[in-house]
């Protein structure tokens, strides 16, 4: 009762994160009211963008996507809600949303003081820059007396100011609190330098006038490994999401792809059958079905034909898989094995 | 109570208690102030409680804490080393600028276009309802876009400028200006300025005297700014020229990358700040203009023709019969516009303005503490807002018509 009161009073002075903090099994919630609802970003390409017709894509999309195929073997049976930088935790700690899967940096103080828990890294990231050509700058360390465009509230915006201070370099910065305005600063000359991870800028490089006339510099200045986010607490769908990404990972190490997963239902292997489920009950541990993998590969597909839909060298992202190939190829992307 | 009863009751009337009108009145107030007490203790209660059972950081330990990040306008020392709430009081003092200096320019733009708009030129009049008309209609955020994306656009880009005498330059970087230096000795031209304005005041008191008196005028306002002019220049020269200007540098040579103005060299309005500015003061100022036509308007008319009859003069019948008569209605809405702007200059951080909003939502998703800074926006408007309202109203109560 007491709670109730409580409850209505702060939804009125919406301030609203508190009374609905659920602790409770997400899980169990996400299976009644039958979807997964997602927070994703406001509009990046190869990683949460809408196309004309509000159908979702990219790589942060998949994960939920994944997540709705493991729980309903049905992966269309999500609801994505668009975050700024600044929107994005609030609305996972309150609850409105069931994970966050919006190029989040996994960072000590995101880890520790605000109840979340990262599920893995989807993306291994870094922070770069953008310039025009014209200017002729060949590597950041050129860019002293710049002016610089990013977005608020991001890791971004304190990798820049520890960049430039290190290297005893003046800068202006132009901080933002949507991407748009961002771009579209920067684009009107505002700005000489456009800085966010680096992937970001190669999504964002799309929406410039004349995107031709932007170089990205070779540098990488900080370490961004971007991931899922879930509440702390609730140790069954942190368990679920984590392992839905690294069903993922090891799909595509064992060989497995939504191509030639028919084929695959009947292979020997003993490690292929624990993953696809004819062996084992590692679905049923995690709350759901024992052919989430299964359906998680036929339906959105391995981590790397997700990576190659969304980024990689055929889209116009163009991002090669350098440190998110597999541990076997010599990249960081390593899952541990189900068994 | 009984008939019987009603015999011993004398002038003055025992009730019960519980009946004392005082008492009741007293006891239900007591109570609603406990239920309000009991409401905001149990909010709070919960929402630390809740907080905690979610591992959320709370308190105001964070304030202290180095911030990290990098404000593109500061009116005090700020670097990234310096702690959240110094970054804090770095975006109030933005937000009080932009307030300041809007209130002051919106109500003198205001003015002159709620003048012009009773003109009796047919053409003054009817531009200054097109102005009113067309930027009261528009919501405010757009205009503040459209000062910001499409005023940046027009201006020369960052190699290149558009300069005023030489010494006022403007590109897309913003508004640079020579920046004056204070050397030794430039306190005395300080003091000439404060003295200069100390005569004024006794002149227009010597002179207001001499009027009732002696009913002869003197030019006041032309003799205060030469004074005003005149005192601290005579000081400038006698103290041996202590203050110079610092111009901008700008350089045409060089990489690509370092031509342009150098940062942090003259004095610079950034172009966000700039489109702030002239957005909000526009918009407020179409308000302001339609309540001084409304207040001008609400003076009689026999007023300005039984002044002219006495052969005042239009300009003094304006200043001395119709203005101060209409201020006691234009005040009272104007407090509002005043207080809108000021609320108003939040939006802010769609342009990337570090206004307390801004920077506040900045930390906000630094350290996650949203309840702390959401509490503290709000109270930090409130104060500001009240004490608009205090002083104003202090105004309109010296103005207001005095019964006698």
């Amino acid at each position: 009762m007491k709670k109730a009161i409580i409850s209505a009073a702060l939804g009125a002075a919406a301030i609203g994160m508190v009374a609905t903090g659920a602790t409770a099994a997400t899980l169990d919630d996400v299976k009644a009211k039958d979807f997964v609802q997602c927070g994703v970003s406001q509009g990046l390409a190869g990683f949460s963008n809408p196309d004309d017709k509000g159908n979702w894509t990219g790589m942060d999309v998949d994960v939920c996507r994944a997540l709705a195929a493991a729980i309903f073997g049905d992966a269309t049976k999500v609801k994505f809600t668009p975050l700024s930088a600044k929107e994005r935790f609030t609305a996972l700690q309150s609850g409105e949303i069931d994970v966050l899967s919006r190029n989040t940096t996994w960072t000590a103080t995101r880890d520790t003081s605000l109840g979340l828990n990262f599920a893995g890294v989807n993306y291994y990231d870094g922070q770069g820059f953008m310039v025009r050509s014209s200017l002729g700058v060949k590597s950041a360390l050129e860019l002293s007396g710049a002016s610089v465009c990013t977005n608020t509230g991001t890791t971004t915006e304190l990798n820049v100011a520890d960049y430039f201070r290190s290297n005893k370099m003046e800068y202006e910065l132009v901080a933002f609190e949507k991407a748009d305005e961002v771009v579209a600063a920067y684009d009107a000359g505002r700005c000489d330098v456009f800085t966010t991870d680096q992937s970001g800028l190669y999504s964002q490089r799309l929406k410039l006038t004349n995107p031709g006339d932007h170089v990205v510099l070779p540098e990488i200045i900080s370490k961004e490994p971007l991931g899922p986010v879930v509440r702390q607490g609730d140790d069954q769908w942190f368990n679920l999401v984590k392992w839905t990404h690294f069903a993922m990972v090891n799909a595509e190490e064992l060989g497995v792809s939504s191509a030639n997963i028919g084929e695959m239902m009947g292979s020997d292997n003993p490690a292929v059958k624990r993953l696809l489920g004819s062996e084992g009950a590692f679905g049923e541990a995690l709350g759901v079905g024992n052919d989430w993998a299964a359906n998680i590969i036929k339906m959105v597909g391995n981590y790397g034909e997700v990576f190659d839909r969304a980024v990689g060298p055929d889209t116009p992202l163009k991002i090669e898989r350098g440190v998110n190939a597999l541990w076997s190829d010599g990249g960081l992307q390593y899952a541990p094995p189900i068994r | 109570m009984s008939i019987q009863d009603a015999g011993h009751v004398d002038d003055q009337a025992k009730v019960a208690f519980f009946n004392d009108p005082k008492v009741r009145s007293w006891a239900y107030q007591i109570i609603l102030v406990l239920f309000l007490g009991w409401v905001i203790w149990s909010i709070r209660e919960n929402v630390s409680a809740n907080l905690e059972a979610q591992n959320i950081a709370t308190g105001w330990g964070f304030l202290g804490t180095t911030a990290g990040f990098s404000i593109l306008q500061k009116l005090v020392f700020y670097t990234e080393a310096s702690s959240y709430g110094r970054a804090l009081w770095i975006g109030l003092l933005n937000t009080f600028l932009i307030a300041f200096l809007g209130v002051i320019f919106a109500t003198i733009l205001g003015f002159i276009i709620g003048i012009a708009r009773l003109s009796s030129n047919w053409i003054v009049a009817k531009v200054a309802m097109v102005y009113i008309e067309v930027v009261r209609n528009l919501p405010l955020l757009l205009q503040i876009f459209f000062w910001y994306f499409a005023a940046l656009r027009a201006l020369p880009g960052k190699r290149e400028k558009a300069s005023f005498l030489d010494t006022i330059h403007l590109n897309i970087t913003g508004l640079k200006m020579p920046a004056p230096v204070f050397g030794e000795g430039s306190s005395i031209v300080g003091i000439a300025v404060l003295a200069a304005i100390g005569g004024i005041f006794f002149l227009r008191r010597w002179a207001k005297k001499r009027q009732e008196e002696k009913g002869e005028q003197f030019p006041v306002f032309l003799t205060s700014l030469g004074l005003l002019f005149f005192l601290p220049l005579i000081a400038f020269f006698a103290a041996g020229q202590p203050i110079g200007l610092e111009h901008p540098v700008f350089s045409e040579t060089g990489p690509m990358i370092r031509r342009g103005f150098a940062l942090n060299t003259g004095l610079s309005l950034s172009p966000e700040f700039i489109a702030l500015f002239l957005a909000l003061v526009t918009y407020t100022a179409a308000f302001i203009a339609e309540i001084v036509r409304a207040g001008i308007m609400a003076v009689d008319k026999g007023q300005s023709e039984a002044s002219h009859a006495l052969g005042v003069s239009n300009n003094f019948t304006l200043r001395l019969v119709v203005i101060p008569q209409a201020m006691r209605v234009i005040v009272p809405p104007l407090i509002s516009q005043y207080l809108n702007l000021t609320k108003n200059s939040s939006l802010a951080v769609a342009i990337a303005y570090p206004d307390l909003v801004a920077v506040g939502g900045t930390i906000l998703n630094q350290t996650g503490q949203a309840i702390e800074i959401v509490t503290l926006w709000m109270v930090i408007y409130l104060t500001i807002s009240l004490s608009i309202s205090m002083v104003m109203n202090w105004y309109n109560r010296s103005i207001a018509l005095v019964g006698r």
